[in-house]
């Protein structure tokens, strides 16, 4: 499993705007470098990054080759209520990955 | 990198001499903004993915009969805190100076009776970040440790020697012309206060022989071959240079 880094508040207040940044270990191989032995490296990329607050999609993104080895992605939501957030990067290779995390309303 | 050819046929102006303590200034003072800010934030440096591996390779075994780092040194933040400010130290064993990353591999092949980590490796420079992570903010404090002195001035002697095709001392670059531009570089103080650290250009974490092994093609010269003694030799002496400063591992760099 790819190491993940997630930043969020463990609580927040009802209506507060949260701040959550989301970094993932991927070399994100774009598919037209070279190897030393002179062949083109496959592509191995993340392609998709949802962000679920229980059952809504907060933040959906598509990523493409040229972005950077482990994609730093960062986005705000409205706290409504006590629940969990679901971060799935999924891409090339079959590479799935999901995190969790609780947010305490109050 | 491959720039620096023609920006050097604009010859560099040349001998100041060594840094002033009060001028001494770690790279990342020559930073941009936004790399500081990655740098400073532990949710958005990528190097902290690597010190989180070591983290896990510290408290886990390595084989079912082989007792864990942890096992022998305990709460790493204590233990640790300070280990990296004073390498690389004096290994009487093998009678000469090592750097943390070797001093790791011979508690792995040593206390651990597993293979030592090849340099480089993902797993080698999660560890070494993750215990010199544990340093974060110490001052730099070489030992005084007589025996490492003779080493110490063969890495000064190879910083102001001249090489490569280019025919430039380390010298001539970090102590005479800092703070310039070389293209669309600025010339750090090469002081090495936040390896490994994670430099943009690699898209990875690296050590400090793979930072010099980069200066050293940069002046078309042959690098030494991996873990060949003139880097450690190189290190004592930048080290001794950067006395003082804190340590920032995992730094970012450009
Ligand atoms: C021609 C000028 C030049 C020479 C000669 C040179 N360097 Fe560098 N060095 C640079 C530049 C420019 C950088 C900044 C990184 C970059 O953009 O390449 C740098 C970066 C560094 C760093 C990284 C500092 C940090 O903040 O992490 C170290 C360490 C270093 N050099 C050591 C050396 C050593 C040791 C030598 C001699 C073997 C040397 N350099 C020779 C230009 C030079
Ligand atoms: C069986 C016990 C044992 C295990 C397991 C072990 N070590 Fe050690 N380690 C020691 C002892 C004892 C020393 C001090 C050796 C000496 O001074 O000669 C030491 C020294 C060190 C030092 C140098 C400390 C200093 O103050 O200079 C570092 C760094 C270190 N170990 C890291 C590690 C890491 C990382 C691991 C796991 C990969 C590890 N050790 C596994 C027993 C162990």
């Amino acid at each position: 499993m790819a190491r993940a880094l997630i930043n969020l508040p463990s609580t927040a207040r009802p209506g507060e705007v949260i701040e959550i940044k989301t970094l993932i270990q991927h070399p994100m191989e774009t598919g037209f470098r070279p190897g030393p032995n002179g062949q083109m490296l496959p592509r191995d990329i993340i392609t998709r990054f949802v962000c679920s607050y229980d059952d809504a999609e907060i933040f959906v993104a598509d990523l493409h080759p040229a972005i950077a080895a482990n994609p730093f992605l960062t986005f705000t939501t409205v706290a409504t209520a006590s629940g969990t957030l679901r971060f799935t990067w999924s891409g090339d290779n079959g590479f799935v990955q999901t995190e969790t995390r609780t947010l305490t309303v109050a | 990198m491959k720039t620096w050819a023609l920006a050097l046929l604009v010859a560099l102006p040349a001998a100041a001499g060594e840094i002033a303590p009060a001028d001494r200034r770690s790279g990342f003072d020559f930073m941009s903004r936004e790399n500081q800010a990655m740098q400073q934030d532990d949710g958005a440096n990528p190097g902290m993915l690597w010190v989180q591996d070591g983290a896990a390779l510290w408290r886990d075994r390595p084989a079912p009969s082989a007792p864990a780092c942890a096992e022998c040194h305990g709460e790493a933040a204590e233990t640790m805190r300070g280990v990296a400010a004073r390498y690389p130290a004096f290994d009487a064993a093998s009678g000469g100076p090592v750097d943390l990353a070797e001093r790791i591999n011979i508690c792995r092949t040593e206390r651990q009776q597993a293979s030592p980590l090849p340099a480089e490796s993902q797993p080698l420079l999660g560890l070494t970040a993750f215990v010199a992570h544990q340093s974060r903010e110490q001052p730099i404090a070489p030992p005084e440790d007589p025996r490492l002195a003779p080493y110490r001035a063969r890495g000064e002697a190879l910083y102001r020697q001249r090489m490569g095709q280019l025919d430039f001392a380390c010298a001539q670059c970090h102590d005479d012309n800092w703070g310039k531009r070389l293209a669309g570089s600025v010339i750090p103080q090469a002081h090495p206060t936040g390896y490994p650290l994670y430099r943009l250009e690699w898209q990875g974490l690296g050590s400090l022989q793979r930072r010099i092994r980069g200066c050293l093609t940069g002046v078309r010269a042959e690098p030494f071959p991996p873990g060949a003694a003139e880097y450690v030799e190189l290190e004592l002496y930048l080290m001794w240079r950067a006395r003082g400063l804190p340590l920032e591992t995992p730094a970012i760099r450009p």
